[in-house]
């Protein structure tokens, strides 16, 4: 276990959505965050990737906290995919790319073999080579989401922090990122991403972390914690889970309101 | 040293646009060739229209006297027009239009806004409004005293502004229409001041107020122009920061940027360069908002640079000290701020109602 959060307090401002919150992400997992709008799952991400500072607690990385971290130190170590991020006018394919290289670069070493190593990687890893001079304003959707990925490559970190990767895309290009993601853990990297489509996270992750209200429900093997009743008690929603016909995982199919009162009327 | 600028398959990454790519043990880097040779252009045009500038006034002279004297030779009389009056003035137009420029990108790239320049949002108001202050009610009009004021101002009004656009973080849309207030009010408590003040103070601070460079020299410049370099040098090392920033706080966060500081750092800096101007020249506007615009235009870079916005102040200052030189010839003196302020006036129009299109005739 590399990364993990220690009985820590978090929100923002005043309001407080998590209080005394424990988890742990097991060491080279794919971790899926799971459960509800607003149950705090992102905010958990932002306090582990150090973007928000818990009120009380602390988030430890290689048993160090994590603020304890130089900024650079810790970059190099532990990558975010934020859940929105701004890319600026003009820019091209490329120079965005390396912008994730800030945290190997200094005042004078600007541009090293290195990066040039990484960047070239980042882009082949994501298919985008053909693209790299190519303007981000003007790629679709799928194709500018993985230029973003593939900055976050580059940063070459090996714990990668996603949040909601797949949310605005259409069902091809979430699938295309996935297995994305599948490959970057197979080749050793932690990936803890928060995710709202529980097929999805019972087909991709080896380890779930189920929330609610700001609290753990449950933590484990999507085989063993996703079930019609973790459903039901976390999203309020009464379904049906049976192995997913391609891949055997757990997959959730909702019951049909009416006709479930109707069953359990007769 | 290795120095391509073709990329080889395979190994280099293509861009887009030819790149250089210097690599020394202790020196690399990635040098867009289109941006800064535009730059570099562009610096030398502004260096050519400040030698354009020494030749004209009361007493013209032609290019190659001011070269003779600049390199040494020449008539005693040449000396002291070209040296001691012109040439301060003229470099004051080109190291002040290049700090100009380099507040304005830094506080458009912070902002994300190109309406963001540090005179829309209100520092060049406070910068003047310490400055009337202080020869006004403090009676005190030495070149430190209106200096120290206008720092002290600038910086002030940036932290008031600052402040009162905070909510949850800084965004910038908040941050300029705050700042226009802050500019209104300030402006309309200038006004009342001068109006109660004797008419020769009234008069020196309207003279200022105006934003002229002819009566700069180098008791003036000297100094201006350590600390000009000082931040130049502080805006080289936060340029890196600058452009982490402008993907968004958690990106620059999580790729090793100390956020909080680097944009500390960054507003001083940006409210230093508008400062030191205002202190030196009084309130030159227009520049810092239309420089960076211009160059990211012709050099069509991603974002602001800071250094092709402060090559393209530099070449705007220059030409409209020129321009208000030329005009002295014709008809009477006119400051440059003046004509910055119609020029760039024309250039907010144009960019207002273009803002206001892309966003369906609806400010965001």
């Amino acid at each position: 276990m590399r990364l993990s959060a220690e009985s820590i307090t978090i929100g923002y401002d005043r309001k407080i959505i998590s209080e005394d919150l424990s988890v742990e992400v097991p060491e080279d997992s794919f971790t899926a965050i799971i459960g509800p709008n607003g149950c705090g799952k992102s905010t958990l991400l932002r306090a582990l990737a150090r973007v928000l500072t818990p009120s009380a607690g602390e988030v430890l990385l290689d048993g160090k906290a994590v603020q304890q971290y130089r900024s650079k130190e810790l970059a190099q170590r532990l990558g975010l995919l934020p859940q929105s991020s701004l890319a600026p006018d003009g820019i091209r394919v490329a120079d965005l790319v390396s912008r994730g290289r800030a945290p190997h670069q200094g005042l004078f070493q600007q541009w090293q073999a290195s990066d040039e190593e990484a960047v070239n990687a980042a882009l082949q890893a994501t298919k985008l080579t053909e693209l790299s001079g190519r303007l981000v304003d003007e790629l679709s959707g799928g194709q500018r989401q993985r230029v973003w990925v593939a900055m976050l490559l580059a940063q070459q970190t090996s714990i990668m922090l996603l949040d909601e990767p797949t949310t605005f895309l259409d069902i091809a290009h979430q699938y295309e990122l996935m297995e994305l993601f599948r490959g970057f853990h197979e080749q050793g990297k932690t990936v803890v991403t928060v995710l709202h489509d529980l097929n999805q996270a019972a087909r991709y992750a080896d380890h779930l972390i189920v929330m609610r209200d700001g609290r753990v429900i449950a933590t484990g093997h999507p085989q063993d914690v996703i079930t019609g009743e973790m459903v039901e008690e976390v999203f309020g929603l009464r379904s049906l889970v049976v192995p997913d016909p391609v891949t055997g995982t757990p997959s959730v199919v909702p019951l049909d309101p009416r006709t479930a009162t109707a069953t359990e009327a007769s | 040293m290795s120095t391509r600028t073709a990329p080889r398959p395979g190994c280099d990454v293509d861009f887009g646009y030819s790149v250089l790519r210097p690599r020394t043990p202790w020196w690399s880097a990635r040098i867009p060739v289109r941006l800064v040779c535009l730059a570099l252009l562009l610096g030398a045009a502004a260096v050519l229209m400040g030698l354009l500038a020494i030749t004209l006034g009361d007493y013209p002279l032609t290019l190659g006297e001011v070269f003779t004297t600049l390199t040494g030779a020449g008539e005693d009389f040449h000396r002291m027009i070209v040296l001691d009056w012109r040439a301060p003035v003229a470099a004051a137009a080109v190291v002040f239009g290049a700090l100009l420029g380099i507040g304005g990108a830094i506080f458009q790239s912070l902002t994300r806004n190109p309406l963001g320049s540090p005179d829309i949002i209100g520092f060049d108001a406070g910068a003047y409004f310490a400055v009337v202050i202080t020869i006004l009610v403090l009676g005190s009009g030495g070149y430190w005293s209106v200096a120290t004021a206008a720092l002290a101002g600038g910086l002030l009004t940036a932290c008031a502004v600052y402040l009162l656009a905070y909510r949850r973080g800084i965004q910038g849309f908040r941050l300029i229409v705050v700042g226009i207030g802050v500019s209104a009010m300030l402006g309309s408590a200038n006004a009342y001041l001068i109006t109660r003040a004797e008419i020769d103070d009234a008069m020196t601070v309207g003279f200022w107020g105006a934003g002229t460079i002819t009566r700069v020299t180098w008791t003036g410049m000297v100094p201006a122009a350590a600390l000009g370099c000082a931040i130049i040098l502080a805006a080289t090392a936060l340029a890196r920061s600058l452009r982490q920033l402008e993907l968004g706080d958690d990106a620059a966060t999580t790729q090793g940027i100390a956020v909080n500081s680097a944009r500390l750092g960054l507003i001083v800096t940006g409210v230093a360069t508008t400062a030191l101007v205002t202190a030196a020249a009084g309130p030159i506007g227009f520049i810092a908002l239309v420089a960076p615009q211009l160059a990211r235009r012709i050099t069509r870079s991603a974002g602001v640079s800071m250094f092709s916005a402060a090559m393209m102040g530099a070449l705007l200052l220059t030409a409209a000290h020129l321009l208000s030189l030329a005009v002295a010839q014709v008809y009477r003196p006119v400051p440059v701020g003046l004509i910055t302020v119609c020029l760039g006036g024309i250039y907010l129009i144009w960019l207002l109602m273009r803002e206001a299109r892309r966003h369906n005739g609806v400010m965001p």
